[in-house]
Formats: C-alpha cells, structure tokens, sequence
C-alpha cells in the first residue's frame, strides 16, 4: 500500500472511531458539508474558535466557583454558552457534560458543579488532541499529494 | 447533487437578487455557522453580537450612523438567537415588530431548546418561524425557499 492509501486508511479508522467513541456526533459532519472550495479552511477556523471560546469559558468556569458566595446564574450562564459551542461543533461528550452541569446549577450543589467541572476539562482536552490528530492526518495526506476521503 | 443548484446561486453574487439577512448571535461559533450556511444558500449576510447592535444596523437605534439603509443594503430576514445577555430575540423580536419601517420584515428565532411556551410566545408576537439550534444546511435550504421566493 502507498503512503497516501496507508495515510487515507488511518484517517478513515481514525474518524470512525471519534464517532463511535462519542467524541463526535453528526453536527461535525455538518461542519465538514459546509467547507468548500470558497472557504477551504472553515472547519479549522471554527475549531479554532471553540477552543479559544472554551479555555476562557474553562478559566471563567473555575473563577466562579472559587468564590465565597457562587452566582450560580452566572456559572449557568457559561456552561449554557459551552453547551451551544460544543453542541454546535459536534463535540458531543463535552455537551453532555455542559447537560448534567446545568443541572447541578439549577440545584445549586456546589459539589456536582466542581465535579462537572473537572469532567469538563477532561472531556474538552480528550476531543481538543482528537481533534488536531485529524488535522494533522489530514496535512499529512493533502502533503503526500492525496485527497482527504469523504466520512459523509 | 446539489453542487448545480450552489454554483448558479454563486453566479448570482453581485447583481442585487441576493436576500439580505441580518444574523444575530452572541456565541461567535454560532454567528460563523449561520453566516456560512446563509451564504451557502446564496444570501447576503450582516452579522451582529446582540440585539443592540442589530436595532442600530436596522436603523432603529439611537446611533443612525451604522444603519444599513443608507449604505443601500435593506434587510430582506432578521434571524436571531433566543438566549442572549442583555436584549433577548424575543425582546429584539418585539422592537422590530412594534417598529412601522421594519414590521413587515420577516423575524426568525432560534434556540438550542425546545421549550413550547417559549416557541408560541415568540410564533404570537410575530416571528415567522421557529427554528431549533444547531441548524443544518436542509433547515436553512427551506427557510429560503419559505420565506425569501
């Protein structure tokens, strides 16, 4: 097998696995249907974007948590901001976080919003280096003189 | 597929038939997702960060000066997020409906959730359509055909 089927192999196992692991869900796929020839970079910018949004949510997040009195509308405020980013770029197991965080807000339990929180930073920093693997495995391909196959 | 449909609406670019949307969205993922699925489906897109900014681009703010009117680029469809800091859609919704130069411009909402009360409060005070977050390509496809033919 040549380098780029070798390489096109990879990144195909690879995509299936972020999906059936959870990491992705089809909104993701939605993002790749949006990319063209006119904006040949869109995925990479809006994944850019998430993870600029969520470090600053993340750190927002720990902040607000820290304080003597918590504004649990204010934490609810960011993890409802969080689930739209992350709802909207198919980051699916760091939504369903930001799910059960709402709810501990809506109760004000202290305990399960340090919990979530913790989950949060894991599940985003697990689909944050899933996420630049593709990528990387997708320059790779495109610098071998390959197509990136087609997951639609 | 559809790749016949997308490149006769590429050609149509720059000779005015282009439905001009105004985009309202306070998460900057959210505004760059709609802003490309509207231009995908051959509309000229305004973006804004909250209803504030958006009230000022179509003139009904205090600020005259940014007011897209007068650069000659009238809005055709008004689309905005429910949940936002400060002004919400349906608060935006209201001005623009209560507004005798916008009120017939067509106001859709959207929201990541699907709450009734809220979607018949909105539907009530005038929005064209409801319209649940994330959209795809197919949502935004039927919005332009419903609304803009």
């Amino acid at each position: 097998m040549d380098v780029v089927s070798q390489l096109q192999r990879q990144f195909v196992d690879f995509t299936t696995s972020l999906y059936h692991e959870g990491f992705l869900d089809d909104q993701f796929t939605q993002l790749q249907k949006l990319q063209d020839e006119s904006n040949p970079e869109f995925v990479a910018e809006v994944v850019s974007f998430f993870f600029e949004d969520s470090e600053n949510l993340l750190n927002n997040l720990a902040n607000a948590l820290q304080q003597q009195i918590v504004d649990y509308n204010q934490v609810d405020a960011h993890v409802h901001q969080f689930k739209g980013s992350s709802s909207s770029i198919g980051a699916q197991r760091v939504k369903n976080v930001c799910v059960a965080f709402r709810n501990f807000c809506e109760v004000k339990n202290r305990d399960g919003c340090i919990r979530c929180l913790q989950q949060l930073k894991h599940e985003y920093s697990l689909v944050k280096s899933k996420l630049e693997t593709l990528f990387r495995l997708e320059q790779q391909i495109l610098a071998a003189g390959g197509t990136i196959p087609s997951m639609a | 597929m559809d790749s016949a449909s997308s490149s006769l609406s590429k050609g149509m670019i720059d000779d005015g038939n282009e439905p001009h949307v105004l985009a309202v969205d306070d998460n900057l993922i959210d505004r760059k997702l709609v802003e490309k699925l509207l231009k995908n489906s051959a509309c000229k897109v305004t973006t804004a960060e909250n209803g504030l900014r958006a009230l000022e681009l179509l003139g009904l703010g205090d600020d005259q000066k940014n007011n897209l009117k007068t650069s000659g680029s009238k809005v055709n469809l008004i689309i905005t997020d429910y949940c936002m800091p400060g002004m919400t859609g349906y608060d935006l919704l209201k001005k623009v409906k209560e507004s005798n130069v916008m009120k017939e411009v067509p106001v859709v909402i959207m929201s990541s959730e699907n709450i009734p009360t809220r979607i018949n409060k909105c539907l009530e005070e005038g929005a064209q359509m409801f319209m649940l977050k994330p959209l795809k390509q197919a949502d935004v496809k039927k919005l332009r055909c419903q609304l803009m033919a």
